[in-house]
């Protein structure tokens, strides 16, 4: 209740202060004449009882006073007026104003919106139940590559290990569904029974996959995303239960999973099936599946890491006896630093890169601040002289910085949202969680928080400063030709400016030429005028062994014929496009070497496509029509695959398997040129190409290659026509130009650069805007040194090169403090560097003269003006 | 002129107040007069303060403010004494008693 009163009270007199100012002046007015009627009462007259009451009563208007100054408000008040106040000074310095807001709006927006990209990827744990329980295992080959699982280590871990709850291995998969509604192709993934186990997230409708369902053979069986069911049955529970078409096969949907699973290990995937692995297909060793695991209550990854990489070697040795090398190593590490690991650098980087952004905005404000101090030295002089005490001058001033803040603030919060929407449509593909990323209530918090932060912190050194002054000396002083104590510590903010905005662009600049290494990078193959297109096949095998082969020899007779086709092939996994199918490559013993066995990339390919590619041949033959299914098994390797495997000698007529060990082997009949199959910046190239009739297997889907005449997109029509041309149920997905997937292999480096580029850029014009303001105030304080040194007869050219050199001298200790800190910071950026030192000269050297450049003409403008004081006027001014 | 010490002791006015009150509702400057007259002109009360005494008793719940017309057409300020002041004024004053009993006792004691 009292609570209540004082609240309603005191918002009573904040709304309506005249009213409550009215009520205290009638209370005390009444008071006023109850005594004057008293003394009159005692007999004074009406003058003498007045003044008897006065005397009485004291100062009516400090009795007021006193009695309005009770409540909570009056300090809301007061802080109400401090704003107004500030609010009124703001307004007067519209530039200033501007400038500070939008300074301050780019560097908190910045910091805001990367601080709300990288929290859901970085700070925040998996959105699973226990999720610092989930592993992923790997496989790290002796050069230290992380290789994908194989079946056969799953299942020999599956039975030994001791530290895991659930295992599951899992594989991408990609469908297409038909039906009632046009075909369409999904993304979804194969997985063990204990897939959902392991990330500890059941249906929200129906069931989970169970290990009945998990076996060669095994039923049709599916469980739906929540999208996918929303988007393609309308959210209607009854699917559960019925049937679907995927692939021309019927499948049995058993489960919705829930509206808010991520699933993180393939964000797009919106279908799950068993995985129902086939160990008789000979492919078991084939590294081609991802391990992920829950761990016990109680056992640590390290733990885990440790079990799974003796048990590994134990299971390689008894199963693989022939190829066991002992040089892989198998270990396991949180699933979260296994899924985060290859973009953390990066995103750690960009916190740093915004947050040295941030600091130089706030240097810049300071220093705008502080100049602003020196000019408003007499108005605090005045306020001071007339009874202001320094509590509240160094209140006012903050209220003053806080409210730029403030503003600042409100506007770098629209910067951050646009900011977050910007960085989710640029991010690269490989980025992590980006569902997750969003404008969020912690978004705003955090950037509430640095806004007080900041406008605390800048605001307590000038309004320290300007409280500290003694108000007789500055009054005396005036407010023009105070300025020498303050210009130090500007030029210090300039300097530390400078070397922040170097660091940044030397991060930028190594990263630019990171980019430009990359392109320059040879690809292994012509990538002009090439269309790339997959073509998948549904269900033509199930019909007729050998349907698949032979569709794929009438669609390259049909693509073969499309006008402006130069040359056709198809090929098993295309280079940069995603496609990883590494098997082992198996070399039989020779006179000179032990058998030996590698992990190269299988490329089932037409004959053709070597030219098609425009892959050198550098020994031997190429693949052509005489290579068929019943024609002796060849092969060609690539020349890295060559020297690893025959150091110093042919390896043509040499022979080998691919894929299981005990299947036919295939002679090498020539050599070809590597070729970058994973990206651009991944030199591992051996390869083994071999006729697609010949495989072991027949793949199902195959990529096909189009050398054009012409602009290669433009064509994309008519071969798709072509191919349906002839079977038009099967889908044609991923179409795009070599030159777009070449473009895309670099995607995450240019992401890289676009960020700190702008960054770099942000702070290469606030340090140049920092050096300006600092020159320009300086000139105009030293007006009328300048103008008695001109009229003493020191001549422009004097008065130019002592400016420039007050500027020069800020930029040069900045420039050289930056180098020691570029240096050092781009040890964080290292890692994502490629074909260029991180102390790379040239880059150093082109920032440095950047910066010098920029800054030089940032300090002529108030150089020139300098030398242009007049002096009689200068002379006049004071 | 009388030098001796007017002021009101320090503490004592809101219970001064609200006893006062207990009595009949009143205006400022009846409660001054009123404190006064009991008091013997012992105390006397500063406007002020007892002003913004009114202003925080009436803020804490323990006093009703009504504002009246005056014969004069003006307008006053009469306080009446809530439930909760006379709780508060039954606690003081059993406060004020136990001090002054043991201030009285100290002052009795006998080296």
């Amino acid at each position: 209740m009292t609570v209540w009163r004082q609240v309603a009270r005191g918002i009573r007199a904040l709304t309506n202060r005249r009213a409550a100012d009215q009520d205290v002046a009638d209370e005390v007015q009444h008071y006023l004449e109850q005594a004057t009627a008293a003394h009159r009462a005692r007999g004074c007259s009406p003058d003498d009882a007045l003044r008897a009451a006065r005397l009485e009563l004291g100062n009516v208007t400090g009795v007021r006073d006193r009695v309005r100054a009770y409540g909570w408000e009056n300090a809301v008040d007061t802080a109400l007026t401090d704003v107004r106040y500030a609010a009124r000074r703001l307004r007067a310095a519209p530039s200033f104003t501007v400038i500070t807001v939008l300074t301050l709006a780019l560097g908190i927006g910045g910091t805001t919106a990367i601080f709300s990209a990288v929290r859901p990827i970085l700070f925040e744990p998996l959105p699973y139940p226990h999720s610092d329980r989930i592993a992923a295992i790997l496989e790290i080959g002796a050069d230290g590559s992380r290789n994908a699982g194989t079946f056969g280590m799953y299942r020999g871990l599956l039975e030994r290990n001791r530290s895991f709850e659930a295992m599951a291995v899992l594989k991408p998969w990609q469908p297409t569904m038909t039906g009632q509604h046009p075909p369409e192709r999904l993304e979804g993934q194969r997985v063990s029974a204990s897939y959902f186990r392991v990330l500890g997230v059941p249906p929200a409708v129906g069931r989970s996959l169970q290990p009945s369902d998990d076996r060669p053979g095994g039923p049709e069986v599916v469980i739906l995303s929540d999208a996918l069911w929303r988007r393609r049955f309308g959210g209607d529970r009854a699917i559960v239960g019925r049937q679907v078409t995927l692939d021309d096969r019927s499948a049995l949907v058993i489960g919705i999973m829930p509206h808010d699973f991520e699933n993180v290990l393939a964000p797009s995937a919106e279908l799950w099936a068993p995985l129902q692995y086939d160990m008789a297909q000979g492919v078991a060793w084939g590294h081609h599946l991802r391990t992920v695991a829950r761990l016990r209550p109680g056992v640590d990854v390290e733990q885990a890491a440790r079990e799974v990489d003796v048990l590994g070697h134990a299971v390689l040795r008894e199963q693989r006896p022939a190829t066991y090398g002992g040089e892989l190593r198998l270990t396991a590490v949180a699933l979260h630093d296994d899924i985060t690991g290859g973009v953390r650098g990066a995103l750690l980087a960009f916190l740093g890169a915004v947050t040295v952004v941030l600091v130089i905005a706030c240097v810049n404000v300071t220093n705008m601040l502080l100049a602003r101090g020196v000019r408003r030295r007499g108005e605090f002089a005045l306020r001071a002289a007339l009874g202001a005490g320094r509590g509240r001058l160094v209140r006012q001033l903050l209220t003053e910085s806080l409210l730029l803040a403030a503003m600042g603030g409100v506007v770098g919060m629209a910067v951050a949202v646009l900011g977050v929407r910007a960085l989710v449509a640029l991010s690269p593909p490989g980025l992590p969680r980006v569902g997750a990323i969003g404008v969020d209530g912690i978004m705003f918090a955090f950037g509430a928080g640095i806004t007080t932060l900041i406008g605390v912190a800048f605001g307590l050194a000038p309004a320290l400063k300007a409280a500290r002054g003694d108000p007789h000396q500055a009054l005396q002083q005036g407010s023009r030709r105070a300025a020498g104590g303050h210009r130090r510590a500007r030029g210090a903010l300039v300097v530390a400016e400078v070397a922040l905005a170097l660091v940044l662009l030397v991060s930028a600049g190594l990263l630019l030429r990171s980019l430009e290494r990359l392109f320059a990078v040879p690809v292994g193959f012509d990538a002009s005028r090439l269309l790339t297109m997959q073509v998948h096949t549904v269900g033509l095998e199930l019909r007729e062994p050998g349907a698949t082969n032979r569709f794929f020899g009438q669609v390259l007779e049909a693509v073969g014929g499309v006008p402006g086709a130069t040359a056709v092939a198809l090929t098993s996994q295309l280079p940069l496009s995603g496609d990883v199918d590494e098997y082992g490559a198996h070399f039989e013993a020779t006179p000179s070497a032990p058998a030996r066995s590698y992990s190269v990339f299988r490329y089932a390919v037409s004959a053709g496509y070597i030219e098609a590619m425009r892959i050198p041949l550098r020994r031997g033959r190429m693949l052509d029509e005489r290579d068929r299914a019943d024609a002796p098994r060849v092969a060609l390797i690539s020349e890295s695959l060559a020297r690893r495997s025959f150091p110093g000698a042919d390896p043509i007529g040499q022979r080998l398997r691919l894929g299981p060990q005990d299947g036919p082997p295939h002679t090498i009949v020539g050599v070809v040129g590597d070729v970058r199959q994973m990206s651009l910046g991944l030199s591992e190239s051996s390869a083994v190409y071999i006729p697609g009739a010949q495989s072991w297997f027949a793949d199902g889907t195959m990529s096909l290659v189009v050398r054009t005449r012409g602009d290669a997109a433009a064509l994309s029509p008519a071969v798709r026509t072509a191919v349906w041309s002839v079977d038009d149920d099967q889908p044609v997905v991923r179409v795009a130009t070599m030159d777009a997937l070449l473009a895309a292999s670099a995607a995450e480096r240019r992401f890289v650069l676009i960020l700190f580029g702008a960054f770099a850029l942000a702070a290469l014009v606030l340090a140049v805007a920092g050096i300006y303001g600092v020159l320009a105030g300086s000139v105009a304080e030293r007006t009328r040194e300048f103008g008695v040194r001109s009229a003493l007869g020191a001549s422009r050219g004097r008065i130019v090169v002592g400016v420039l050199r007050q500027g020069m001298t800020l930029t040069g200790l900045g420039v050289a403090i930056g180098l020691a800190g570029a240096a050092a910071a781009s040890q964080s950026i290292a890692a994502l560097l490629f074909g260029v030192s991180r102390l790379d000269p040239v880059t150093y050297l082109g920032v440095v003269t950047l910066l010098g450049l920029v800054s030089l003409i940032a300090c002529w403008v108030p150089a020139w003006r300098a030398a242009r004081v007049d002096p009689a006027i200068a002379l006049r001014t004071e | 002129m009388d030098e001796r010490n007017t002021d009101v002791i320090p503490g004592t006015l809101d219970m001064l107040i609200l006893k006062t009150l207990s009595l009949q509702p009143m205006h400022g400057y009846g409660i001054a007069r009123r404190i006064e007259q009991i008091s013997r002109d012992v105390f006397k009360v500063n406007p002020g303060s007892l002003l913004t005494a009114l202003q925080r008793l009436e803020r804490a719940g323990w006093l009703d403010a009504e504002w009246r017309q005056t014969e004069n057409g003006r307008r006053a300020r009469f306080y009446t004494l809530s439930r909760a002041g006379r709780r508060q004024l039954e606690a003081e004053t059993s406060e004020w008693a136990r001090r002054v009993s043991a201030v009285a006792r100290l002052l009795r004691a006998e080296g």
